[in-house]
C-alpha cells in the first residue's frame, strides 16, 4: 500500500530525514518511533504531499507521492491526524465534520451517515451542535481523528494521537485504531510511546533521520535476545563480582542478589560465568535470559546513533 | 481551479466571521459612520445652514464618495487577517491542506470570505450615504447628485480593485506574523495612501472626477496585478507549513 525508497528531506543545510525505504501493507499497522526532531512528522508530511520531498521515491496504491497530478488522488484517499488536532473551535462538532466531508467531495447522504456512525463510536454523538473549542482535550482529539475518517480513507496517518490524553481516553484511541485495523484500513503511527506501539503496531520502524531498524515488536525484541543474564544468588560478594569481571569485558550490574551481566554469546559465556561464580563460592539459585522490551531496542537503537 | 471547492471555504469563513462579534462590529461600523456620518456633515455644515458654498458641494460630495475606496481598502484586512492568521493560530491549515484542494482553491476561498463582507457593507453603505444625501441636497441643488458615474466607478470599480489589493496584502502580511491583532495592524497601513489622496483631493490639488479615478483604478491594478503574484508565491502550501507555523 506505500513504498518508501531512499526518501530524504532538507531544509536547506538542514536533513530532516535521510534516505529511508520500507514498504507498508495494506490493512498493516506500522508505527514509527523516534525522539523529537527525529523527522517523523516530516516523513508523514511529505507522504500526505503536504511537504515535497528532496530526493527518493514514495508511492502510495498507484500514486506517486511528489508527481503534482496524483497529489490530490493521494490526498483524497488518505487521512491525516496532525499531531496538533486544529478544529475550528467556533463551528460546532457537526459543523467541523460536514465542512471537511464537503471537501473530500462526500454526497450529502455520505456526510450525514458518517458523521453520525464516527460520532456515535468515538462517544460524541450527544456533543455534536456543541462548539468544538468547548470540548476537552481527549473529546478534540477523538473529533480529530472522526474528522480524519469522514470520507472512509483506505489510508490513514496519525501523528501522535494520544500524546497529551489521560490513560482512559488513551485506551479509546488505542481501541479505536484495533477496530480501524478490523476494517482493513492502512494505519501509519507516529509515536514515542512505546507501549502503544507495542500494543497496537503489526510493524514499527525507529527513526533518528535514518530509519534505524524495521520489524515486527517480536522481532526487534529477537534482536537483543541473550545480550542480558541475570543470575540470582544466595548472596553476592565482591570475590564473586571481580570473578565474573575477570571473565567479561561487557557491563555487570549489581542489584539486590542479583547479577545482572551483559554477555555477547550465552552458549558460550553463561556456563563460563556459572563456573567463575561457582568457583568464588557463590550459590546460584537461579539463572533468567533477560527478555529484552521494546524500549530496550529502542534506547539501544537510539544511543547507537548518539 | 474548482470554485465549488473555494466557496467549500469561503462558507465556512463566512459562518465563523459571523460569530466573531469583534470582526463582525468593525466590518459593519465604518460603513455605517461614513454613511449617516458624512451626509450629516453635508447638512448641517451645507450651504441650508450658511456653511459650505454651494459651487463647493459636488466636489466635496465626490471627496466624500471617496470614503468607501478608503473602506474598501482598510475593511477586509479584518477579515483576511482573521481567517488567515486565525487558521495559524488555531493550527488548522495541516489537517485543511492534507485534504484534496489545491493552493489556489484556499486562496480563492479565503479571498472570497475577506472580499463578499467587506464589499457587500460598503454597498448597503453606500446606498444610504447616497439616499440621506439626495434627501438634504435635493432642493439645494434642484436635482438629485447620486447616483452618478463618479460613485458608479468608485462602487464597481476602484472599490472591489482596492478590496482585493487589501486581501492580497494581507496574504502576505500573514505569512509573516502569527497574531491576529498584529496582522490587522499592519494590514491597516495600506490605508494612508488612499487617506492622501482624499486629503490631496480636499486642497484642491486633484479632482476625484471620472478620469482621474479611471488613473486611480488602473494604478490600483497593476499594484494588484503584482501583488498577485508575490501573494500566490506566498501562499504554498510547503511555504504556509514549515515558515506560517
Amino acid at each position: 500500500m506505500i513504498d518508501v525508497e531512499n526518501l530524504t528531506k532538507k531544509f536547506n543545510e538542514v536533513t530532516a530525514v535521510e534516505g529511508i525505504t520500507f514498504h507498508i501493507n495494506e490493512g498493516e499497522v506500522f508505527g514509527f518511533l523516534g525522539p523529537n526532531g527525529a523527522g517523523k512528522t516530516t516523513t508523514v508530511r511529505m507522504l500526505c504531499c503536504l511537504i515535497s520531498k528532496t530526493t527518493g521515491e514514495a508511492r502510495i496504491a498507484d500514486y506517486e507521492v511528489g508527481n503534482t497530478a496524483d497529489s490530490l488522488k493521494i490526498r483524497k484517499m488518505i487521512g491525516l491526524v496532525p499531531d496538533n488536532v486544529g478544529l475550528y473551535n467556533q463551528l460546532s462538532v457537526y459543523e467541523n465534520l460536514d465542512f471537511y466531508g464537503k471537501l473530500y467531495e462526500c454526497t450529502e447522504k455520505s456526510r450525514k451517515e458518517n458523521i453520525e456512525h464516527f460520532l456515535k463510536m468515538l462517544g460524541l454523538w450527544e456533543k455534536k451542535d456543541v462548539a468544538a473549542g468547548t470540548l476537552s482535550k481527549g473529546m478534540k482529539q477523538k473529533l480529530a481523528i472522526a474528522r480524519a475518517l469522514i470520507h472512509e480513507p483506505k489510508v490513514l496517518f496519525m501523528d501522535e494521537p494520544t500524546a497529551n490524553l489521560d490513560p482512559e481516553a488513551s485506551k479509546t484511541v488505542r481501541d479505536f485504531i484495533l477496530d480501524l485495523k478490523k476494517e482493513n484500513r492502512t494505519i501509519f503511527l507516529n509515536t514515542h510511546n512505546l507501549d502503544e506501539a507495542q500494543r497496537i503496531c503489526d510493524r514499527i520502524g525507529i527513526l533518528k533521520t535514518r530509519l534505524l531498524t524495521i520489524g515486527t515488536p517480536e522481532q526487534l525484541k529477537e534482536s537483543l535476545r541473550g545480550v542480558r543474564t541475570e543470575i540470582q544468588l544466595a548472596q553476592v560478594n565482591d570475590a564473586i563480582v571481580s570473578a565474573v569481571k575477570k571473565l567479561t569485558s561487557h557491563k555487570v550490574e549489581v542489584s539486590d542478589n542479583k547479577l545482572i551481566i551483559d554477555v555477547g554469546n550465552t552458549d558460550e559465556d553463561n556456563p563460563a560465568i556459572i563456573e567463575a561464580i561457582v568457583s568464588a563460592g557463590g550459590r546460584i539459585q537461579l539463572v533468567t535470559e533477560l527478555s529484552p522490551t521494546l524500549e530496550d531496542v529502542y534506547l539501544k537503537m537510539v544511543k547507537e546513533i548518539k | 481551479m474548482r470554485i465549488s471547492k473555494a466557496w467549500i471555504i469561503a462558507a465556512k469563513d463566512l459562518r465563523i466571521f459571523r460569530r466573531n462579534k469583534t470582526v463582525l462590529r468593525l466590518v459593519i461600523l465604518f460603513p455605517l459612520i461614513v454613511s449617516i456620518g458624512l451626509p450629516m456633515v453635508i447638512h448641517f455644515a451645507g450651504p441650508n445652514h450658511g456653511g459650505i458654498a454651494l459651487s463647493r458641494l459636488p466636489t466635496l460630495l465626490n471627496a466624500f464618495s471617496f470614503f468607501f475606496i478608503i473602506g474598501a481598502a482598510y475593511l477586509p484586512t479584518f477579515i483576511a487577517s482573521y481567517s488567515l492568521v486565525g487558521e495559524k493560530v488555531e493550527k488548522s491549515l495541516e489537517p485543511l491542506l492534507a485534504t484534496p484542494i489545491t493552493d489556489s482553491e484556499l486562496l480563492l476561498g479565503k479571498s472570497i470570505a475577506s472580499f463578499l463582507p467587506s464589499i457587500v457593507a460598503l454597498y448597503i453603505g453606500a446606498a444610504i450615504f447616497m439616499l440621506l444625501n439626495d434627501l438634504f441636497t435635493h432642493q439645494t441643488l434642484g436635482y438629485y447628485y447620486f447616483p452618478n458615474w463618479t460613485m458608479g466607478i468608485i462602487l464597481l470599480l476602484v472599490a472591489p480593485l482596492a478590496a482585493i489589493l487589501s486581501v492580497e496584502m494581507s496574504v502576505i502580511i500573514s505569512s509573516r506574523t502569527t497574531d491576529v491583532r498584529a496582522a490587522q495592524l499592519l494590514g491597516g497601513l495600506i490605508a494612508p495612501p488612499f487617506v492622501a489622496i482624499y486629503v490631496v483631493s480636499e486642497i484642491g490639488s486633484i479632482t476625484l472626477n471620472t478620469n482621474n479615478l479611471f488613473i486611480i483604478a488602473a494604478v490600483i491594478l497593476l499594484v494588484d496585478v503584482i501583488l498577485f503574484f508575490i501573494s500566490t508565491k506566498t501562499f504554498q502550501r510547503e511555504e504556509i507549513l514549515t515558515k506560517w507555523t
